[in-house]
């Protein structure tokens, strides 16, 4: 894509996403200024809310991140123990996984009929935890990021060059020796990122709160304009929650970029860097203990989805017409987004790349930088929040209400256009590195250009990026949460109202059909990434 | 075709980390070997003829035409650069055919003379291979076999054979003045080795800070009355 056609193109996505967030923005501060003289923007129940959604993304970021560290850390000493690699596949899992799908899993061990309360039960124990409420969404929280961080960590800790190992062998290093001059230096530097991203996680984290919270004790701002909007009526509220939404997301976003540096996006390498450390008897064993907690956290959970799910009454729900429509609704929404957020973040990942160019005029440069911010605006304006504005919009409008899927969709894509970018960004700056001078002295451009070299190279990239967009949307259950109604339904919608209405054997089958989906996408998209990355 | 003289006059540049000012005067048919330390100017000198920049100030012209503010692909250039030279997903007589029709639309005709383009350099038999199925020499001889299907009369070489080892680069260096020969080039080339110069160049021009500090034969300018800067460059005490 040259300048002029990618200013256009890019141009168009750069309105189109500050207009659809705008918009929600917009609705949201006029709503705000309508029903500003009923209450204040802090009451007692939005304070209570805040100080909730504060000490929950607190707790489960001290959880997740201290503990993700150690196991981080055995994993970098322990290179060769069998199964090794499959750990790290499994790590990968809980973020590939619908949350609504992994929660069911949850329950299923955690919850007052899941395995450990029976197993307490069992030694004459009286049940040792509650899954709702606080604690509940603290297991949730730690099982989706105690892996993460462990992968984030374990992968600064394997680009420690082989010779520094080396180094610390022939100095006679220490286990304390080499935790304080090689690994804490290296993990110190990844640290604020990785809570940063945990926090964020767990300040936007919708669907845990929503299913294991509840009651006005265990609500999170999202989850509180959730409920202000479809059940109490509320928008005033609604839009005030959304505000300090946005504000503490903008907050944390500053922060984040302002404070920490760029995560590596490659997670653990699954690198084998030797290490002459860790053979003393306690480090063998503090490894091992940490490395089984990991396992004993994600395993049973994995193996709680697949069990009850193969158990579940899958040829019922095979001749389940509701099953049916919301699994092709499910399908189109996400192909939908997948596609919408590809056309946004396309374009958009070619204006950044035109205005880094070291010969890029001011004005170029001003619209790479606005379309890299633009990718990352849904971060600001969280699924559930900018959900909240359109929802608040279309109440306006005659006939809005019928807007849902396409107003779905929408935010799918937005809430895709980050990670599709993150995927696409390299590919493209690549592609120009390497094309753009070699096209231009050919007279090679426009759709020759697009037929012959960019969509070639770029095809594999927009593949991968698209099959992630299609599993988040997939599992999505924030802005369905919001739109969906008795003819808007989708996989994750349809498997909330089953446990609502207590039918959890249901509820399993649809679990493993839509975890199994989402996690057939992801591998084959990781899959595809990762040949990417070997040619 | 016949060889063009290249002039550049009073030609500025800059940009928020890099400037130049270029005055240079290539006669027609020469093979110039540009040489200078890092950040001279060198690339930015070919890129300022090819048309990859654009001048503040100055005129380029190749023959009588001034070419300072058209389009890289309407200039009579073509050039190759140290790497990605080849589109890795092409074949190498694509990649060759894609300097006839950049939309690869090919008659017959072009066909054949993409290979013959691919014969005239060694590539016979190799017409199908992707770039990486090809030595790092056969590549570059792809992305010269296109230069001259594009049958331009100014050849442009921003240091092409540097990852090179030196007995294929003097094959390469070999080729390339066999090529100026018979289809009657003007040739610029971008080397650190003196010893390329030597060999090859029927002139030199020796840039450093920006300029063109001293254009000439090989002899007088790499010789021992090139001053100092020329001097410490080629580390003479």
């Amino acid at each position: 894509m040259n300048d002029r056609r990618g200013v256009t193109t890019g141009g168009l996505s750069l309105v189109l996403v500050v207009g659809l967030t705008a918009a929600a923005f917009a609705a949201l501060i006029t709503t705000a200024t309508g029903h500003g003289s009923d209450a204040g923007l802090m009451t007692v129940y939005t304070a209570r809310v805040v100080r909730f959604t504060l000490l929950q993304a607190v707790a489960s970021m001290l959880l997740s991140v201290g503990p993700g560290m150690l196991v981080a850390r055995a994993l970098a000493r322990r290179v060769a123990f069998p199964g090794r690699r499959l750990v790290l596949r499994l790590f990968a899992l809980p973020l590939a996984l619908p949350a609504i799908v992994a929660i069911l899993g949850v329950v299923e061990i955690w919850g007052r009929q899941g395995l450990v309360n029976h197993a307490a039960e069992a030694l004459g124990l009286a049940p040792v935890v509650d899954i709702y409420g606080l604690t509940g969404i603290l297991i949730a929280h730690v099982f989706f990021n105690l892996p993460l961080a462990a992968r984030l960590f374990l992968g600064a800790l394997e680009r420690v060059p082989g010779e520094s190992w080396r180094l610390a062998a022939q100095l006679g290093f220490d286990g304390r020796a080499s935790w304080r001059l090689i690994e804490w230096p290296v993990l110190k530097s990844q640290l604020p990122a990785v809570a940063g991203l945990v926090f964020m996680l767990c300040i936007a984290s919708f669907t845990v709160v929503l299913t294991l919270g509840g009651g006005p004790r265990a609500t999170t701002i999202e989850v509180a304009i959730y409920q202000a909007l479809r059940f109490d009526f509320d928008p005033g509220l609604a839009v005030r929650l959304a505000l300090m939404q946005l504000v503490l997301t903008g907050a944390l976003v500053f922060a984040g970029v302002r404070m920490t540096q760029p995560l590596e996006v490659g997670a653990s390498l699954d690198r084998r860097v030797p290490r002459p450390d860790g053979a003393a008897l306690g480090a063998r064993l503090s490894d091992a203990v940490a490395i089984a907690l990991a396992l004993l956290l994600t395993l049973p959970v994995f193996a709680a989805i697949l069990v009850s799910g193969l158990v579940a009454p899958l040829t019922h729900l095979a001749s389940d017409a509701g099953v049916w429509w919301a699994g092709a609704t499910s399908l189109a929404i996400a192909s939908s987004a997948a596609v919408l957020s590809i056309a946004l973040a396309w374009p958009l990942a070619e204006m950044a790349s035109s205005g880094r160019r070291a010969s890029a005029k001011r004005l170029l440069r001003g619209l790479g930088r606005g379309a890299e911010l633009a990718s990352s605006l849904v971060l600001v304006m969280p699924p559930v929040v900018l959900g909240a504005g359109w929802f608040v919009l279309l109440l306006a409008v005659p006939g809005g209400r019928n807007m849902g899927f396409a107003v779905v969709i929408a935010i799918n894509a937005l809430m895709a256009t980050p990670f599709v970018t993150r995927v696409l960004a390299p590919a493209v700056n690549d592609n120009r590195a390497r094309h753009d001078r070699l096209c231009a002295g050919l007279g090679i451009t426009g759709l020759a250009r697009l037929r012959l070299i960019d969509w070639p190279v770029l095809a594999r990239p927009l593949s991968v990026a698209g099959a992630f967009a299609l599993a988040l949307s997939l599992g999505d259950l924030g802005a369905i949460a919001l739109f969906g109604n008795e003819h808007l339904v989708t996989l994750p919608l349809l498997l909330l109202q089953r446990l609502g209405s207590y039918r959890v054997d249901d509820a399993a089958g649809l679990a493993l059909i839509l975890g199994g989906l989402c996690m057939a996408i992801m591998t084959l998209a990781e899959q595809a990434a990762r040949r990417d990355s070997v040619h | 075709m016949t060889a063009p003289r290249i002039r550049l006059n009073n030609v500025a540049f800059a940009r928020s980390d890099y400037a130049c000012l270029l005055d240079l005067d290539v006669p027609a048919g020469a093979l110039v070997a540009v040489t200078g330390p890092s950040g001279a100017g060198k690339s930015t000198l070919l890129d300022l003829i090819a048309g990859f920049e654009i001048p503040q100030s100055g005129s380029i012209l190749i023959g009588e035409r001034d070419v300072t503010g058209d389009a890289p692909v309407d200039r009579p250039v073509s050039m190759l650069f140290q790497d990605n030279n080849l589109f890795a997903h092409l074949s190498a007589a694509d990649n060759v055919g894609i300097g006839i029709s950049p939309r690869l639309a090919l008659t017959g005709d072009d066909r054949e003379q993409v290979q013959a383009a691919l014969q005239r350099v060694g590539l016979d038999g190799k017409a199908g291979r992707l770039p990486r199925q090809l030595s790092g020499g056969e590549r570059q001889r792809v992305a010269l076999a296109r230069a001259l299907v594009r049958d331009r009369p100014v050849l442009l070489l921003d240091e092409p054979f540097a990852a090179l080892g030196p007995a294929l680069r003097r094959e390469m260096a070999d080729l390339v003045v066999d090529l100026r020969d018979e289809r009657h080039l003007t040739v610029l080339l971008v080397t650190h080795e003196p010893a390329d110069v030597a060999g090859i160049a029927s002139h030199v021009a020796f840039l450093d800070a920006g300029r063109v500090h001293a254009f000439g034969l090989p002899a007088d300018v790499l010789g021992a009355g090139g001053g100092k800067a020329i001097g410490d460059y080629l580390g003479r005490r």
